[in-house]
């Protein structure tokens, strides 16, 4: 294998606390050495990253990629090109699959799909209760053994607390978080969207940011009960944050994650029955994304995940409250969030973080540095470069995207995997 | 022997012009102006109707299909006989909102009705939007017989036509619209055609059957009054408008039983005495009699629920007579 060398960049890697222009070596996979001039060799390939920012390749805690079951929506081929060319090299997919993954051959099915089919590092996330009905605990501990990086029934809030309170008791030893969709589900009963006055106005059934917030309160006074690590996916409302905020000063192990969207759209995209802006949890207010921002900043928000869930074309092309939930986020992700930092919200080495060191940390310290020895995953943006969504250009499949048409500021042009280039921006390739 | 083709085109031709709608969807955004056009055509429609022979040819040779996911028998009578008297071919289907699971799409659906022929489709369906869903695909034009909790535009307007015909005006009315606001798909085109008009509308009911976020200060709906008492709300109203209450709320826990809703929000001749001397009594029908309205009130001298089911015949047909033109321009 060539050495690899980027040269001239921004280097960001919160993991390492390290902010500054220089080059990084690559030799044999394996990041070896970060910050100071490196005199190329004979034969290493040399990438000019002048006025772009490096960065550890970006860790995704929580997609969807569809396989096996919905490869209409899906597979782990494209939907591992499309996160490469969101600039992530780690990707943790959801088991709402069909079957969904709740024991031990499922989850090695899916890693040697990856491995044989996938462009990037997937790490499987296990059901928490078989076949994510609520009923009885999966095979967790077996499919610890095989490599899942949590327990989720994603989807679904697990809605019998003294089953979820055994589920934390059972991951505990095994050292796995419990990822929890918390959603009461008889206060979100044939919710659509956001409940207020826009779902008013739409005949549309409202889901009350209440729905979400019992939950988090709930599994949180459980997680302390057990002493178990609880992972809040996909927060939406302002109460959850204060919540979760609670919860850290009072020294429980709960993590907590929030998706691009949740930071940028507000409840407003669903007018004229938008399809594209139907997610959940919902889009919600600008209180609400003021609030999840200001956790970012403080803390008490670990980690941004996209919740990457590709649907097909007819998923969406129907009525509102027959269409699918779900946005395809890979691909936007970042130029959505750039405009955070262009607003001032967030800083850039936030951002990153919260991509890479933050989810990194809750998968080990594995993943999400440029640590001299570390796997060489690398990801290099132009946080300058404006392009237009195009959701017929898009790797996934899933097109469902409500930021079709619109201009993002931030673009990945390239993507470095285990020292191998897996994406690169077409028109940037030198 | 007079025949129908002999009758001349009705009054209002001369106002399609101002007529560019291809669908009616919503009420929402209908103009002041575009409002008033329906208005005067039905008042033509009325003439029609008032006639011995009442049927004109003004869609001869139209076939106008009504598509209903939903079970209706007035709405979907009224729409029907409104065809006819235009002298269209009428064609009705029933369809299972269950097909959509089964396979084939709203889309799909619309399409192969318009491949039988269909120029005018009147479509009612449970989901919320599934007109502005349909609507880009379809080349025929869209009536809304309802969607949902979100609309229902003929509705609204022949509400409007029958306020304006027992009153003359709409402007500085109080409008008082009582029981299950939350789910009402009427409710929500009365309010937004109402407040159009100039009306000042009051919805009434118990907290859990009342939409949300009303209160909240916002550009997305209109102001309106909101009141949980009945005596307060129906004080010196113009018009009292009754809804329609669903069995399945008591059964969701949305109210604890029948005699609850009746003591608190039915229009009694006591409550009745509350509002204006020359005080009107509307209902979208069915009437639950003795439950959101008393017997004697529905019956009695200020109901006007029969005049609501003729007026929508009436606006129906100018509905459709002006679509039909739009068509054809």
């Amino acid at each position: 294998m060539k050495d690899l060398i980027v040269k001239n960049g921004r280097i960001i890697d919160p993991a390492n606390n390290f902010d500054a222009v220089g080059d990084i070596l690559v030799r044999d996979g394996v990041v070896k050495q970060v910050g100071t001039t490196v005199s190329a060799g004979p034969g290493s390939e040399i990438i000019d990253a002048r006025g772009k920012v490096v960065c550890p390749g970006f860790v995704d805690l929580h997609c969807h990629l569809r396989q096996p079951g919905y490869e209409a929506k899906e597979t782990i081929a494209t939907g591992t090109r499309a996160a490469a060319k969101g600039g992530f090299t780690t990707i943790c997919c959801m088991p709402n699959t069909n079957p969904p993954l709740d024991n031990l051959p499922l989850v090695e099915f899916v890693k040697s799909l990856a491995e044989k089919e996938g462009a990037i590092r997937v790490l499987p996330i296990g059901c928490i209760t078989r076949g994510r009905k609520g009923e009885e605990l999966s095979d967790m501990a077996e499919m610890s053994g095989a490599g899942v990086i949590g327990f989720s029934d994603d989807g679904n809030y697990v809605k019998n607390a003294r089953l979820m309170k055994c589920a934390m008791e059972y991951s505990q030893p095994l050292g796995l978080p419990i990822i929890e969709h918390c959603e009461d589900p008889d206060l979100a009963i044939d919710g659509q969207m956001n409940e207020g006055i826009i779902a008013t106005r739409l005949g549309l059934c409202g889901i009350p940011n209440a729905a979400e917030e019992v939950a988090v309160a709930r599994d949180i006074l459980l997680a302390q009960l057990t002493g178990a690590h609880l992972h809040i996916a996909h927060l939406s409302t302002k109460g959850s944050v204060e919540l979760l905020r609670w919860a850290k000063q009072r020294d429980i192990r709960v993590t907590g994650e929030v998706a691009p969207h949740h930071l940028t759209l507000t409840e407003e995209r669903v007018l004229g029955y938008n399809t594209a802006a139907k997610v959940n949890p919902p889009l919600r207010t600008k209180t609400d994304i003021e609030a999840l921002i200001d956790g970012l900043n403080d803390g008490t928000i670990d980690i941004i995940a996209t919740d990457h869930a590709p649907h097909s074309l007819n998923d969406k092309l129907c009525e509102f409250g027959a269409a699918a939930s779900g946005i395809s986020g890979f691909e936007t992700m970042l130029g959505s969030l750039m405009n955070l930092v262009a607003t001032g919200k967030i800083t850039l080495p936030l951002l990153i973080a919260k991509l890479t060191s933050g989810p990194g940390r809750l998968l080990g310290g594995r993943f999400g540095s440029l640590t001299p020895g570390a796997t060489a995953d690398i990801t290099i943006f132009d946080p300058g470069a404006e392009w237009t969504v195009d959701s017929g250009k898009f790797i996934s499949k899933g097109r469902n995207t409500p930021l079709q048409g619109e201009t993002l500021k931030g673009k990945v042009i390239l993507t470095v995997f285990g020292g191998a280039v897996v994406f690169t921006d077409d028109v940037k390739t030198p | 022997m007079i025949r129908s083709e002999q009758i001349e085109p009705c009054a209002a031709a001369e106002h399609s012009g101002a007529w560019a709608r291809r669908h009616v969807l919503d009420i929402e955004d209908f103009s002041v102006p575009e409002i008033e056009l329906v208005m005067q055509t039905t008042s033509a429609m009325k003439e029609i109707l008032s006639r011995p022979l009442k049927k004109v040819p003004a869609l001869r040779g139209k076939t106008v299909v009504t598509l209903f996911y939903e079970a209706s028998t007035r709405t979907r009578g009224s729409f029907e006989m409104a065809a006819k008297h235009l002298s269209a071919d009428v064609v009705n289907m029933t369809a299972q909102a269950s097909s959509v699971t089964k396979g084939e799409s709203l889309i799909n659906t619309l399409n192969t009705i318009e491949a039988i022929g269909a120029d005018i489709i009147i479509m009612r369906h449970p989901l919320s939007g599934a007109h502005y869903c349909a609507a880009p695909h379809v080349k025929a034009n869209l009536v809304n017989a309802g969607d949902g909790w979100h609309a229902h535009p003929t509705q609204a307007l022949l509400d409007l036509y029958t306020i304006l015909n027992r009153k003359g005006r709409i402007a500085g009315l109080k409008v008082v619209i009582v029981g299950d606001v939350k789910h009402s798909r009427v409710a929500h085109s009365n309010i937004w055609c109402l407040t159009k008009m100039g009306a000042n509308v009051v919805v009434c009911g118990p907290p859990t059957l009342l939409p949300e976020g009303l209160k909240t200060a916002q550009l997305l709906f209109p102001g309106i009054g909101v009141e949980t008492n009945i005596e307060k709300a129906v004080k010196d109203a113009d018009v009292v408008m009754e809804l329609r209450l669903q069995k399945e709320r008591m059964q969701s826990g949305l109210l604890p039983g029948l005699r609850d809703f009746i003591a608190g929000y039915q229009l009694d001749s006591k409550r009745l005495a509350l509002t204006k001397p020359d005080s009107i009594v509307m209902h979208p029908g069915p009437v639950n009699e003795d439950v959101e309205l008393a017997a004697d009130v529905l019956h009695g001298g200020r109901s006007v629920v029969n005049d609501q089911v003729t007026n929508g015949v009436a606006v129906r047909m100018a509905i459709l007579y002006l679509l039909a033109g739009s068509r054809e321009q």
